[in-house]
């Protein structure tokens, strides 16, 4: 009844390419992104803000950044966790160096380096395809990780090889970082922040370059046949990717846990983000923030769910648990969904067309 | 209907999501004791007995003397994996889900510990980091929130090397030392005292990272067993790494005599795999390994009797089970000295804080405890959270571990001038201002 | 292999370790804090192919269950952990090891049974990736189970194969060649059952109906190759080879959680011998494991230690830009 696009005519070409087509998209997003910035702050303890929803919003652009490599592209990448340390140990040499830079432009400098270290490790990629080249990115994920607990360089000389996000303000007195920031600021600079770089991946998945990425993905010989050229294809499609998972390490070290060594980013969490890819649905942005909310709350809750339900378990029970219900999840999941939760909400959507009058 | 069935899950989940806002408590006058632990996940070898002297130490008060000072302890786990940011989380979880404010926190983590340091000063809670953690905490003028009793991973360091340098006979120049370590934050920490030590006494050291999580030493040690061939091997390695180096180190026909690792590579679970050839392998310790005291007997009678156990019967004095009931003590005497001053009730964070700045465990509290000679006497003050630092040298004998050194004091003179200058160096990075202690009362 | 093949192997093998080896004993002239000799050179060689053999235990059981299902079977790794899990557990109860050896065995063809029934047959015809999620699904869940069954302490397990060390060759080189008798027992075991799995591959009915699933589904399906029963083979002879894996594994590092992680260390082996060798599996881990170890001392002396966690990797990567599917992988022939 109310979600319909009958009525909406498009006479543009401008108008059909949009980024929101139908209008009760545009208002429902806005709508979630606006309870979000002012309704949210007012109720969430600071265990959600700091445990949940920033983690959340940080593995949403990590996320991101891998469904523009792999869902879009096609190409599987296991080095997220490699790439997420650059961008955290780039931050860090770069606002130690030059502390009256604003954090931001950091960040985003930050995701630049990342962007070239990216296209490096990409280079295989025009030779090397599918599992083969899964695994050939595992070289960048160890190598890098080695290259910044091998060289004290990058860590400031710090004994422990750890860096600790220094405090830094967005202006004035609003810290988002180091001791001075309230787990509020963070939220609500993440959220912003993640809101518009989500929208400007949105952009660019329907842009030229992106429609290059989606033809590479389904036949990249046939795409080369009708004058795409693959290795620009794939090289963007690496940079681009690695320029968003970079600023997800950056906000992680920064924003999240506040002080990291090398080995956060080790080979789990690139397999962290893939699945969230995977479970969220590949070539999806909504689906990199369905994935990364599943994959974020779900072990969360499993370890809180004995206590909720008021079950004396003990702690490596519930750990144990935790392992088999993740792992029965996600092949549930898989066999009822395999495209994943964004395809879900493709379902649903059609169903809501017709409600509450279905034929 | 495929879809019905995921909206169902999907709405399931929401519920109970939502029933997360509101952590129940129990309104109860208890002492809340959290615990950061591991139980699964690469290290949980390591984390189970650790965990389960703690809690059973915890427990064997309550069923015995009712708590402490009348005031029953409330314990709550949370499973880390050793895992930083399950670590973080368990800490945000816990810390509002006792009935009363922590009473201290202990993550036995390096790493955990460093992303724990500004929280609890945020939080107000103190954080006791038993022989692991920043070495440089042992200033607590800057680091207020922070304990690292009874001793740092640079005191070890300096430590071994008095040891090594007794057995020489007394001068270590000329003389090789390879130091074979966790290539993390951990095993990182001791690298400047060593190197620093190096050039003082006039060794060489060479150094041997092992990559987490630490199976991989086949190279390492062919290069220490047949071509450098060092005087002595110091190891700072922890869970799968230890038994793999003692099992290279056996391969390669290495001397287990010369062979020292820090007080977390010294437990049953790192020497049993090799067997025999673990026999002669050396380790540092701060505390008495084995179940000869009052207070384990009190354990085995309060708490396995009554089938309240956290382990195994047979676990009861194992090294990492001695390790963790040693912490739990250190945990309740701040508790204790507190409430000295406060009054028995349940005490906030900040109030334990200052209990465990001002703990002082002598040999005669140590006896009190059912502990006699279990560890050194401990005393903190405002300007020193190490107290102390004292260790001694025990050695695998193929069944158990035994004593085999007095005490050993590292030289504080030198050390301690190097944790105020890097503590200096956190304070002007993070803007911390350093404390006045005379002004304190 | 022809002959011609054979003679290239046979000769450019040799010729290209004795050549890395007098490349560093020119460094020697050149770097006098460089240590090199020859005995010490081959020892080091020799641990490194003994270690890759143990490599290849792991690779083995990837490869047959890509060759024969195209699935990238992520929880091999957990199956070996698994394994190994159960057959402690068993021998703990007091079983003699022989019988829990037999024991685990039937424990693993069940457990091939159920994955087959409950999570591959759902998924059949969906792609690649979605397949090699399940795989991780299974990996949690296998984790969790074992670890619950079982407990996560440290167990010992010993089934009666020698540990000492021996010098050889104390003549020929100074000081000898050190070697371990257990990689030596180990690799020895590693050997026949590359042996019997290539005999089985080769000779046998079943052994071919599964090379004719591998060359192409449906192809096998219309000439009445029951496919169901051929994955079950399939996941029983990887879970056997897990256990095999898992008992050599064991029996140097203890039983523990740890074990898992092993299956990062095959995934370089796999890339450069090919997914779909078994041949490849052997030689790529021999290939891994002296070039890891080599590495490891003689350049790590140059570019920093610990450069084994990625020098595999990199390794595989090099080989793979020359030959985009493995040393022996099925030359890759795409059509639009």
């Amino acid at each position: 009844m109310f979600y319909r696009e009958a009525g909406q005519f498009k006479s543009t070409y401008a108008k059909d390419q949009a980024i929101f087509p139908i209008k009760q998209d545009k208002l429902g997003v806005l709508a979630i992104f606006l309870f979000a910035l002012l309704v949210v702050p007012f109720f969430a303890s600071t265990y959600w803000l700091n445990s949940i929803l920033v983690p959340f919003l940080v593995f949403a652009m990590a996320a991101i950044g891998l469904n523009i490599l792999t869902g879009y592209c096609g190409q599987v990448s296991l080095g997220t966790g490699g790439f997420m340390a650059c961008g955290a140990f780039f931050t860090f040499k770069l606002t130690t160096a030059f502390p009256e830079i604003n954090i931001v432009l950091i960040i985003l400098m930050a995701g630049f380096g990342t962007a070239l270290v990216g296209i490096a490790f990409g280079l295989p990629s025009l030779r090397i395809k599918g599992f083969y080249l899964a695994i050939a990115t595992l070289a960048a994920q160890f190598f890098l990780i080695w290259m910044f607990t091998q060289n004290p360089w990058w860590t400031n000389y710090n004994p422990a090889g750890v860096i600790t996000a220094p405090p830094r303000a967005l202006f004035g007195d609003f810290y988002i970082t180091g001791a001075l920031a309230t787990p509020l600021n963070k939220y609500l600079f993440l959220l912003c922040f993640v809101a518009v770089m989500a929208l400007v991946a949105k952009n660019l998945v329907r842009s030229a370059v992106g429609r290059a990425w989606m033809a590479v993905r389904d036949m990249d010989i046939a795409a080369e046949i009708i004058g795409i050229r693959p290795m620009f294809a794939k090289l963007s499609a690496f940079a681009i990717s690695s320029f968003y998972i970079g600023i997800a390490g950056a906000l992680w070290a920064f924003m999240y846990t506040a002080s990291v060594e090398a080995l956060a980013f080790e080979v789990t969490r690139s397999f962290q983000v893939l699945f969230m890819i995977i479970i969220g649905g590949l070539g999806s942005i909504l689906g990199s923030f369905l994935g990364a909310a599943f994959i974020v709350l779900l072990p969360i809750l499993l370890s809180n769910a004995p206590a909720l339900l008021g079950i004396r378990m003990s702690t490596d029970m519930i750990a144990h648990l935790e392992f088999m219900i993740f792992g029965a999840l996600i092949i549930l999941f898989l066999i009822l969904e395999p495209h994943g939760l964004a395809r879900l909400w493709q379902l649903a959507k059609e169903k809501l067309r017709r409600w509450p009058f279905p034929y | 209907m495929i879809s019905r069935a995921f909206l169902v899950i999907t709405a399931g989940a929401a519920v109970l999501s939502s029933s997360l806002w509101s952590i129940p408590s129990e309104a109860q006058e208890a002492q809340f004791f959290p615990g950061l632990q591991y139980r699964s996940g690469p290290y949980a070898p390591n984390g189970i007995p650790f965990a389960n002297g703690y809690a059973d130490y915890l427990e064997m008060l309550n069923a015995r003397d009712g708590g402490i000072n009348g005031v029953r302890i409330h314990y709550e786990e949370c499973d880390t994996a050793y895992n930083n940011d399950r670590g973080v989380e368990c800490y945000e979880r816990l810390k509002r889900a006792g009935p009363s404010e922590p009473a201290s926190w202990s993550p036995l983590s390096t790493g955990i510990t460093y992303a724990l340091i500004e929280r609890v000063a945020a939080d107000k809670a103190p954080l006791l980091t038993m022989g692991y953690g920043r070495a440089d905490a042992s200033d607590g003028r800057v680091f207020k929130w922070v304990f690292t009793a009874p001793i740092t991973y640079w005191a070890g360091a300096d430590a071994i090397i008095q040891y090594i340098q007794e057995q020489e006979g007394g001068s270590l120049a000329g003389k090789k030392i390879a130091l074979v370590h966790h290539d993390s934050a951990y095993g990182r920490e001791p690298i400047s005292t060593m190197q620093r030590l190096a050039g003082e006494e006039g060794f060489e050291l060479s150094l041997f990272p092992v990559t987490h999580p630490g199976l991989e030493q086949t190279a390492t040690w062919r290069q220490i067993g047949r071509q450098l061939r060092p005087d002595w091997v110091v190891m700072w390695g922890w869970g799968v790494m230890n038994s793999t180096a003692v099992q290279e180190a056996a391969a390669v026909n290495f001397p287990m005599d010369r062979f020292i690792g820090v007080w977390w590579s010294g437990a049953e679970q790192d020497v049993l795999p090799a067997g025999t050839r673990a026999a002669g392998y050396k380790s540092l310790g701060f505390h008495a390994p084995g179940a000869d005291f009052a207070a384990h007997q009190d354990i085995l009678r309060y708490v396995y009797d009554a089938g309240k156990g956290w382990g195994d019967r047979s676990g009861v004095g194992q090294v990492l089970y001695n390790r963790g009931l040693l912490n739990a003590v250190l945990a309740v005497e701040a508790v204790r000295t507190a409430q000295a001053r406060y009054g028995n009730r349940a005490l906030t964070g900040e109030e334990v804080r200052w209990g465990m700045e001002n703990l002082e465990i002598t040999n005669e509290r140590w006896a009190e405890m059912g502990l006699p000679g279990f560890a050194r006497e401990i005393k903190l003050t405002c300007e020193d959270h190490e107290g102390g630092g004292q260790a001694f040298v025990q050695q695998w004998d193929g069944q158990s571990w035994n004593i085999i050194s007095d005490w050993i004091q590292p030289r504080n003179e030198a050390l301690r001038p190097a944790y105020e200058a890097s503590a200096l160096q956190y304070a002007t990075e993070n803007r911390i201002e350093i404390r006045d202690c005379a002004a304190e009362e | 292999m022809n002959t011609r093949m054979l003679t290239g192997w046979g000769f450019g093998v040799p010729g290209t370790i004795i050549l890395i080896g007098l490349i560093f004993q020119l460094v020697t002239q050149v770097d006098s804090t460089f240590y090199f000799a020859w005995g010490y050179y081959f020892e080091i060689l020799i641990a490194g192919l003994l270690q890759g053999v143990m490599y290849s235990l792991v690779a083995l059981g990837f490869v047959l269950i890509f060759k024969a299902s195209g699935v990238f079977n992520f929880a091999q790794g957990s199956m070996v952990l698994f394994a190994a899990l159960t057959m402690v557990g068993l021998m703990e109860w007091g079983l003699h090891w022989a019988l829990a050896f037999a024991a685990t065995g039937a424990v693993m063809v069940l457990l091939a049974i159920s994955i087959e029934r409950v999570v591959l047959r759902p998924l059949v015809n969906q792609p690649h990736i979605i397949l090699f999620m399940a795989t991780i699904g299974i990996f949690y869940l296998l984790d969790g189970i074992g670890q619950t069954m079982w407990g996560s302490e440290l167990k010992s397990l010993d089934i009666g194969i020698p540990r000492n060390s021996v010098e050889i060759l104390e003549n020929v080189f100074e000081g000898g060649i050190l070697i371990n008798r257990y990689d030596l027992v180990v690799a020895a075991i590693g050997a026949v059952m590359v042996a019997v799995l290539a005999v089985f591959f080769h000779k046998t009915r079943i052994g071919r109906a599964l090379r004719a699933v591998a060359d192409d589904h449906q192809a096998a399906l219309s000439v009445g190759i029951p496919l169901k029963s051929i994955w079950v083979v399939v996941w029983t002879v990887a879970g056997l080879v897990a256990l095999v894996a898992g008992i050599a594994w064991g029996g140097k590092l203890g039983v523990q959680f740890t074990l898992a992680l092993i299956a990062l260390k095959a995934l370089p082996v796999l890339i450069l011998g090919g997914l779909t060798s078994i041949p490849g599996a052997i030689v790529g881990g021999l290939i891994i494991g002296a070039g890891e170890q080599v590495s490891e001392i003689f350049l790590g002396h140059f570019i920093g230690s610990a450069i084994q966690s990625w020098f595999a990797y990199v390794l595989a990567m090099v080989f793979l830009l020359i030959r985009p599917e493995g040393l022996f992988g099925e030359k890759i022939i795409e059509r639009v």
